[in-house]
């Protein structure tokens, strides 16, 4: 299958004092017609990454190909084929929904009438009313449409959804899903592992400037041994004693196991063997159950895993 | 993707086209900026033409210190021909005041029997104390018996195109074009690049070339009834009329736009905040407001200052309007200031181009 983007050993060192390592040698290849998630906490490298893929950044070192084109070859080449909604761009306020759309058709050769853009996104009944009118979803709708207006074969979409209350963002997803069944390749970050989920044939986690894991979700969360996750507390015992995570180990069927303040996180393949064998445990201990929840396994999981942190934690940190 | 929702590219969606047209929506749609490029001019002409306006008798404020002497003194004064004096009495202490802070241009003491005398409290470095005191002298001559040795006659010539507003419209016009091409194209290029929406724009294939020459031709466009509202407002109120050719000073208006709208550029092509661009533009403007010859003639600086003064980027283009307007000169004699309105126009686009940050 052609490659959509391939890039590799791919780093950017933003100048200062001290100098921001943002991107650490990253090797995507990302196949025609996918969609293909950056998933990452905040301050990952994810914009920098896209950003040079979209050619508006230089890379430090590396080499980028898109749509089997170079940017330093053939740059008009590509952006007449690609389209980019970027993570905060704030359009003119006091135009409307169709001239913003009109003035972005107008920069490419072929394209799809703007009127058509407006209804891929549901927007047909702001079509004069002006941006600066429009709700935070609405706007990220827009922005969208006018990364749809040149009929793009490769849409960049960076956190589209971030902000948006949860309808917003599942209108969102059916319009990215949209895209994709048409046979557009997408490109979208986002720190929402359920997002990547949802939408994404592969993932790609970065952390620090580094891709750390890649595959489709569900190849990554077979990965973590086990689709599921027992997840419990317990009532604070009388004599104050803490149970360390090696007390439970040794469960049957238990294949990881993470902490997480007072919550005890363990990674199954049969939640029905497991669950009676750790209530046994219990009973023998003479400790009771404050929660005990199953769930699915998710990439929030797999980050977990293969950076050693949570998503939260690594996002205080990097604030 | 699919062939069949390809639509050839019509008219209407021409890039450059549609770039100014974005421009005019957005200048149309925000009422503070009609109000500064439109209305504040009007408003400047208003009350500087009204404040200066010739008027029939120039009023000289005198002040007579109190003493026996002092109702003869202004009897003297009150009745003077010409009307010209505004006199009163008062004690010493005000009269010193007064004179000091400016509201007197003249405070006379009237003689009396120790001291046979009048004296004049002026300052010499106002014009208005030397008038003052020489209106004063001759009317209290006169009074005392002095008689004239000659007959004089007076005739008084006030045209249009020597008045203080006649002046002032060129100046205008110079202010406006300036103010116009930093705010109207430097704000707005900054603005937009925090927007980021110049990085927006830099992910299509949009033509750079088209996006800087549509910011060029909506200046263009907005310049145009700043310009003629300008001079129709003045021509109603003021009978101010172009004593030269309209065509002369409509290119010369083109050209001063073009000429700030490559500085308004080249302010713009680096900053990244809108406190950067303002302060970079109150740089900038702010000898020419001062100098450049708006509100009252340069000539007044010393010659050394002048000689600068004459090659700031505004002077030239007042100095060629008010040759223009005032004095119908031509094109061909105003080539000095046209080639440096010229030259700082190219020599700005040229930095400001090879400077210009996307993003
Ligand atoms: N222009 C810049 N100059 C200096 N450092 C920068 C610049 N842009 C980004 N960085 C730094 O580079 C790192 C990566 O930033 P980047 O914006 O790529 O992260 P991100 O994954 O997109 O984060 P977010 O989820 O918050 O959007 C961060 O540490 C950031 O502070
Ligand atoms: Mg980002």
């Amino acid at each position: 299958m052609p490659l959509a983007i391939r890039c590799s050993q791919l780093t950017k060192t933003y100048p200062g004092k001290p100098p921001v390592e943002a991107v650490r040698g990253v090797d995507l290849a990302v196949d025609e017609g996918e969609c293909f998630g950056v998933l990452g906490p905040n301050g990952a490298g994810k914009t920098t990454t896209i950003e040079i893929l979209e050619g508006l950044l230089a890379p430090t070192s590396g080499d980028v190909e898109v749509l089997g084109l170079r940017w330093e070859e053939k740059p008009q080449e590509i952006r007449q084929q690609i389209g980019v909604s970027l993570q905060e761009t704030q359009l003119s306020e006091k135009l409307s929904v169709l001239e913003t759309l009109t003035l972005f058709r107008s920069f490419y050769r072929q394209g799809i009438d703007p009127r058509d853009a407006m209804a891929r996104v549901a927007l047909q009944e702001k079509a004069k009313a002006w941006v600066k009118t429009l709700s935070g979803g609405q706007k990220q709708r827009l922005a969208v449409a006018t990364a749809l207006v040149g009929d793009p074969r490769l849409l960049f979409l960076d956190e589209p959804t971030t902000g948006l209350d949860p309808q917003s963002r599942r209108d969102l997803w059916e319009i990215i899903g949209d895209c994709r069944r048409q046979g557009r390749t997408v490109l979208l970050t986002t720190h929402y592992m359920e997002e990547a989920e949802r939408l994404c044939d592969r993932v790609a986690i970065v952390d620090r400037g580094k891709v750390i894991a890649l595959g489709s979700p569900a190849e990554l969360i077979a990965g973590l041994g086990g689709e599921h996750v027992v997840e419990f507390s317990l009532e604070a015992t009388n004599n104050g004693r803490e149970e360390s995570v090696a007390a439970w180990d040794d469960l049957p069927g238990v294949t990881g196991i993470r902490r997480e303040q007072d919550r005890h996180q363990l990674s199954v393949t049969l939640p029905h063997v497991v669950i009676p064998a750790l209530l046994d445990r219990l009973q023998q201990k003479g400790q009771r159950l404050a929660s005990l929840t199953t769930r699915h396994a998710s990439l929030d999981d797999v980050f977990v895993k293969v950076a050693g942190r949570t998503i939260q934690e690594a996002e205080k940190q990097e604030a | 993707m699919n062939p069949s929702q390809h639509t050839p590219v019509r008219l209407p969606w021409l890039p450059l086209w549609q770039l100014v047209l974005a421009r005019l929506r957005e200048f149309c749609r925000e009422p503070a900026a009609i109000f500064w490029v439109y209305v504040f001019p009007i408003l400047t002409m208003l009350t500087l033409g009204i404040a200066f306006r010739n008027k029939p008798v120039e009023q000289i404020t005198v002040l007579v210190q109190e003493g026996p002497q002092a109702q003869a003194l202004l009897a003297a004064l009150t009745n003077d021909a010409e009307g010209r004096f505004r006199a009163k009495i008062v004690d010493d202490e005000t009269a010193r005041r007064q004179l000091r802070i400016g509201k007197s241009d003249l405070v006379i003491s009237a003689p009396s029997s120790e001291e046979p005398a009048y004296h004049y409290y002026f300052d010499p470095t106002k014009p208005g104390g030397v008038l003052a005191r020489n209106a004063a002298d001759d009317v209290l001559q006169r009074a005392a018996g002095r008689k004239d040795l000659v007959v004089t006659h007076v005739h008084e010539v006030s045209e249009p195109g020597g008045r203080y507003i006649d002046f002032l419209v060129p100046g205008l016009l110079g202010v406006g074009i300036m103010g116009g091409g930093l705010w109207g194209v430097g704000f707005a290029i900054v603005d937009m690049r925090i927007r980021k929406l110049l990085k927006r724009f830099l992910a299509t294939p949009m033509r750079r070339s088209h996006f800087l020459a549509a910011v060029m031709i909506s200046r263009l466009l907005f310049t145009i009834p700043e310009i003629v509202f300008l001079l129709v407002c003045a021509r109603w109120f003021f009978g101010v009329v172009n004593h030269g050719s309209y065509l002369a000073v409509g290119l010369v208006i083109l050209m001063g736009t073009i000429e700030f709208a490559g500085i308004g550029l080249l302010v713009a092509s680096r900053a990244k905040t809108l406190e950067t661009v303002s302060g970079l533009m109150n740089l900038v403007m702010l000898p020419m407001w001062m100098a450049s010859g708006i509100f009252f003639s340069y000539e007044r600086f010393p010659e050394e200052v002048q000689s600068v003064i004459r090659y700031l980027p505004l002077t030239p283009l007042i100095d060629a309007l008010r040759a223009i307007m005032l004095e119908g000169a031509t094109l061909a004699s105003l080539w000095l200031p046209l080639l440096i309105i010229t030259i700082y126009g190219m020599a700005s686009f040229v930095l400001a181009l090879r400077w210009f940050r996307w993003n």
